[in-house]
């Protein structure tokens, strides 16, 4: 089986804006999945740090930016109403009760970044609302992954199954995983944005991530095959195992280098290989999906706006896009460098 | 096949979901320009009695700015979530509106919204004028989409239909669809007068407080100059809204006439209709009971003649006529307050003439009760024009069976409403209480950041709102450093 197939019949932007409109709507949904992933991460960690100090510090590393990480999720259900709506009508629906139960928690885990500062005697209430946000609204977007990955029962335009279906160990086991993974990213992020003591617990608690998380990704890794004829061929298939070797081989090597980044006392390498981590899992999905936006069912282009819609889009983001990109950088810089040990002192308003 | 409680539900939730998260946009749209103006003033000026106030506006505007980010992003979701057969028929035409909206708007304010509140030390005071101005200039942009694409729902257009959804023909067309200039007119000056109201109102509010405990002058100059400004703009922009408003009337009279007569619970086409000031229009026997009418005035208010045709409900048969009882009653709901608007105005400007703005406790009582007047007026305006437009949900086009997810059981649907009441309950609940704490405190006096400028190094400098309120309540002690 072909690695990358395409529809013979098409040609012309038929053909390459839902190839270039994929591309965008994954860059979307990774930057939402690191950079929110961060945040959820530090949520999930949360309740167990040791004192009120180290909690305002870790709400502080991320409290400038973290709207702005919130909105790659906007772009990506946006997106996929805007290019792929198809795909929006039977996920949306298939999808329904993880995606609320994620919508509800992402709430309790928002208002908490205003909310606490300004509570007193309730403040330990706000910290469990974004403690138990972040955990439960990670654990429905692994399932949601999961029952992603598993594929629906369609006709080809719209859901067909049932409100449940969602619900299989497998999506349960995605949603754990998912878990370590933002735990992981959440860790290695305050071990660049922290110092001192609760440098020193990130960076243990960054152990027990990384080792959860790659089992988990072991786990997944060889499950999904199983799940489907189509991607055990496309992995396992000559020559096509000989292409994609390097997948799993680059990713061990990475697992390895965090561990020793994450022992030793380099400040950036542990978060920025836990992304690389992030990033190579998400390339293995990729491999296995592509070219369909709804599992074994409906490929991009058959999901695809008319290339009229697409093309109109496609005008604005180009300009969009990058410029957004431009100040996204800008607004990290400004607020670059570790959160002040004394809270107090710091330069937050 | 559709099932009517899956509908009636989804129709209930997407109804309190949206008019929920239209209360924070109704005022952080406002809130932010008022802070670039406050701004402005201060790096002009140099008065820091600007500098502090736009400190504490930034404080309240940071609280409904976090309730308007986490209900919004419920709705982007929702319209797949419950109405997939809409996100099918409209997203070739829909999709790519929001999706605008999301690049050109949501990015920006996100962004500059954490220099805005975070920034003050990181950045000089120009550039974080200029991000002040990024975030005002996003809310605008925002709701500039939002408002495209909900008129292009009421008055569609630029479009074909093929395969039996609608495509795009004629993007200009489709974005000024011809609802669209008059319905952005006129949200957001009533968005700008809901701002006006609530800045009045919570500005007596302080006001009367210190009058209940004799505080210094100094103390409430902050909310003497908000108080101020903010009835200057409902002074002029009362009637204005009323000119827009009327405008307005005009356009739905052309273009959904059917929505008009629910609005007048008219039921027989007819020249020289009355003008009714109460009635209770009753659905099944298709006539008004206890009606108190003016002769003649129908006409005149909305045709701009005495004889001028008013369309009847009639004329189209039970089935397509939207529910007349809400929407004629949300009509005039907001219409008396936009009424009592313009009267609390000229009570303002006849006071201010007499130099005696800050003195009456009646007009203060007044303005505080007004405080909650524009939110009421925008979601009313809105009832009336959504559930005017009933049964469609895109006008003459998709009617709301067909745009509901078909496999989405009802027990699921009541579930997740549920959830969002309790939820919603709680977060609004609390975000009103901490409101309320932060008013208390108000804005810090001028001479408190003259000399050693507190303002600039703040004690617990935890949020946005940390530094006000427990500065005061003298709270900080219970969390040593590590
Ligand atoms: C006329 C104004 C208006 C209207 C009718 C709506 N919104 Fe809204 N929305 C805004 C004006 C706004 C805003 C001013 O841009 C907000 C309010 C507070 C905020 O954070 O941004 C916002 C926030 C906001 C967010 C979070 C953005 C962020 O992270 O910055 C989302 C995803 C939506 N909205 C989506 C919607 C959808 C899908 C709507 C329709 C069903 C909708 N809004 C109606
Ligand atoms: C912000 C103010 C808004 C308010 C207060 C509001 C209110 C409502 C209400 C009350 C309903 C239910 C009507 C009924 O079923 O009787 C409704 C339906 C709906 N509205 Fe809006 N709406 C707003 C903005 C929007 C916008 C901006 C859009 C789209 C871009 C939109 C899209 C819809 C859709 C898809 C439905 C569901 C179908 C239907 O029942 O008609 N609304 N809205
Ligand atoms: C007193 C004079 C007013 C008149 C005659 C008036 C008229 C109207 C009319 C006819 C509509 C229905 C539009 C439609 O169905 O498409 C409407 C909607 C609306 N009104 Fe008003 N209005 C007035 C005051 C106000 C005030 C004071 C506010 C807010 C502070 C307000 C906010 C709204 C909103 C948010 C809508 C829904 C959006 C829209 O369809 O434009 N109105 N108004």
């Amino acid at each position: 089986m072909d690695l990358i197939q395409l529809p013979p019949d098409l040609s012309g932007p038929a053909l390459w804006l839902p190839l270039v409109w994929a591309g965008i709507i994954a860059l979307a949904v990774a930057m939402y999945v690191l950079l929110d992933g961060l945040d959820l991460g530090i949520g999930i960690m949360f309740t167990a740090a040791e004192s009120e100090n180290w909690r305002d510090r870790m709400m502080l590393s991320v409290a400038p930016v973290w709207d702005f990480n919130e909105t790659w999720l906007i772009l990506g259900g946006a997106g996929l109403f805007a290019v792929f709506h198809i795909a929006y009508a039977v996920l949306m629906p298939a999808l329904y009760v993880p995606i609320l139960v994620m919508l509800i928690a992402l709430i309790f885990r928002g208002v908490a970044f205003e909310f606490r500062f300004k509570a007193e005697r309730s403040k330990h209430w706000w910290d469990r609302s974004f403690h138990y946000g972040s955990l439960v609204a990670t654990f429905a977007q692994g399932m949601v992954l999961g029952a992603f990955v598993q594929g629906f029962a369609t006709n080809g335009r719209q859901f067909t199954g049932t409100t449940w279906d969602f619900l299989s160990p497998f999506s349960v086991m995605t949603g754990l995983a998912l878990i370590a993974g933002y735990g992981l990213l959440g860790s290695t992020w305050l071990i660049m944005k922290t110092s001192g003591n609760l440098e020193l617990w990130a960076r243990r608690m960054a152990m027990r991530y990384l080792l959860a998380t790659l089992a988990a990704m072991a786990v997944v890794s060889l499950w999904v095959p199983f799940l489907d004829t189509d991607i055990r061929q496309r992995w396992f298939d000559r020559p096509n195992l000989y292409y994609l070797l390097p997948v799993p081989l680059v990713t061990a090597v990475v697992a390895l280098a965090l561990w020793r980044a994450v022992h030793r006392n380099a400040r950036y390498w542990a978060f920025l290989l836990a992304v690389a981590l992030f990033l190579l899992g998400y390339l293995g999905l990729g491999i296995s999906l592509f070219p369909n936006i709804v599992p074994h069912q409906v490929t991009i282009w058959e999901a695809a706006n008319t290339p009229s819609s697409q093309m109109f889009t496609l005008i604005g983001f180009s300009f969009a896009l990058p410029a957004t990109l431009a100040y996204t950088v800008y607004a990290y810089w400004v607020f670059r460098g570790q959160v002040a040990e004394d809270v107090e002192s710091s330069g937050y308003h | 096949m559709i099932d009517p409680d899956a509908l009636m539900l989804s129709r209930i939730q997407f109804g309190f979901t949206i008019a929920f998260h239209i209360i924070f946009p109704a005022f952080t749209i406002g809130l932010a320009s008022w802070l670039v103006i406050l701004e402005a003033r201060w790096l002009r000026t140099g008065n820091l009695l600007f500098k502090n106030l736009c400190r504490f506006w930034a404080k309240v505007f940071a609280v409904s700015f976090g309730l308007g980010v986490v209900s919004g992003i419920v709705m982007s979701y929702q319209f797949g979530t419950n109405w997939s057969g809409y996100a099918e028929f409209t997203g070739n035409i829909l999709g790519p509106v929001i999706a605008y909206e999301v690049i050109t708007a949501f990015f920006l304010e996100a962004a500059f919204l954490g220099i805005m509140l975070f920034g003050w030390e990181k950045v000089g005071n120009r550039l974080h004028f200029v991000a002040t101005c990024a975030v005002a200039l996003g809310t605008l942009l925002s709701s500039f989409w939002i408002t495209a694409a909900n008129s292009w729902m009421q008055t569609p257009a630029g479009y074909a239909i093929e395969n039996s959804v609608a495509v795009p023909v004629d993007w200009w067309q489709i974005v000024f669809n011809p609802s669209f200039p008059n319905r952005y007119a006129h949200l957001i000056t009533g968005m700008y007068l809901t701002t006006a109201f609530a800045i009045a109102g919570m500005s007596a509010y302080m006001l009367l407080r210190a009058r209940r405990q004799s505080e210094a002058p100094e103390r409430i100059a902050g909310a003497r100059a908000s108080l101020s400004m903010a009835l200057w703009f409902a002074a002029i922009f009362a009637p204005v809204q009323i000119v827009l408003g009327d405008l307005q009337g005009l356009a739905v009279l052309d273009q959904q006439p059917t929505k008009l007569a629910a609005i007048e619970a008219n039921w027989e086409t007819q020249r020289g209709v009355p003008l009714i000031l109460f009635a209770w229009p009753d659905q099944e026997a298709q006539e008004n009971r206890f009606e108190i009418a003016i002769p003649y005035l129908g006409s005149v208010i909305l045709a701009h003649d005495p004889n001028g045709e008013i369309p009847g409900l009639r004329d189209v048969p039970r089935e397509q006529q939207p529910p007349v009882l809400p929407v004629f009653f949300s009509f005039r709901i907001m219409v008396g307050l936009g009424f009592l608007m313009v009267i609390l105005g000229a009570w303002s400007l006849w006071l201010r003439w007499k130099g005696r703005l800050f003195d009456s406790p009646l007009f203060l009582w007044a303005c505080f009760a007004m405080t909650p007047s524009g939110f009421a007026a925008v979601v009313f305006g809105w009832l009336t024009a959504e559930i005017g437009r009933q049964p469609w949900v895109v006008y003459g086009l998709l009617h709301r069976d067909q745009a509901l997810s078909p496999t989405v059981e009802a027990t699921t649907i009541a579930g997740s409403l549920a959830a969002f009441v309790v939820a919603y309950s709680i977060i609004f609940g609390a975000g009103t209480y901490y409101l309320f704490k932060l008013l208390r405190r108000g804005p810090d006096p001028v001479e408190a950041i003259e000399g050693d400028d507190v303002a600039r190094k703040p004690k617990r400098p935890l949020s946005m709102t940390s530094e006000g309120i427990e500065s005061r309540s003298g709270s900080r002690a219970d969390h040593p450093a590590e």
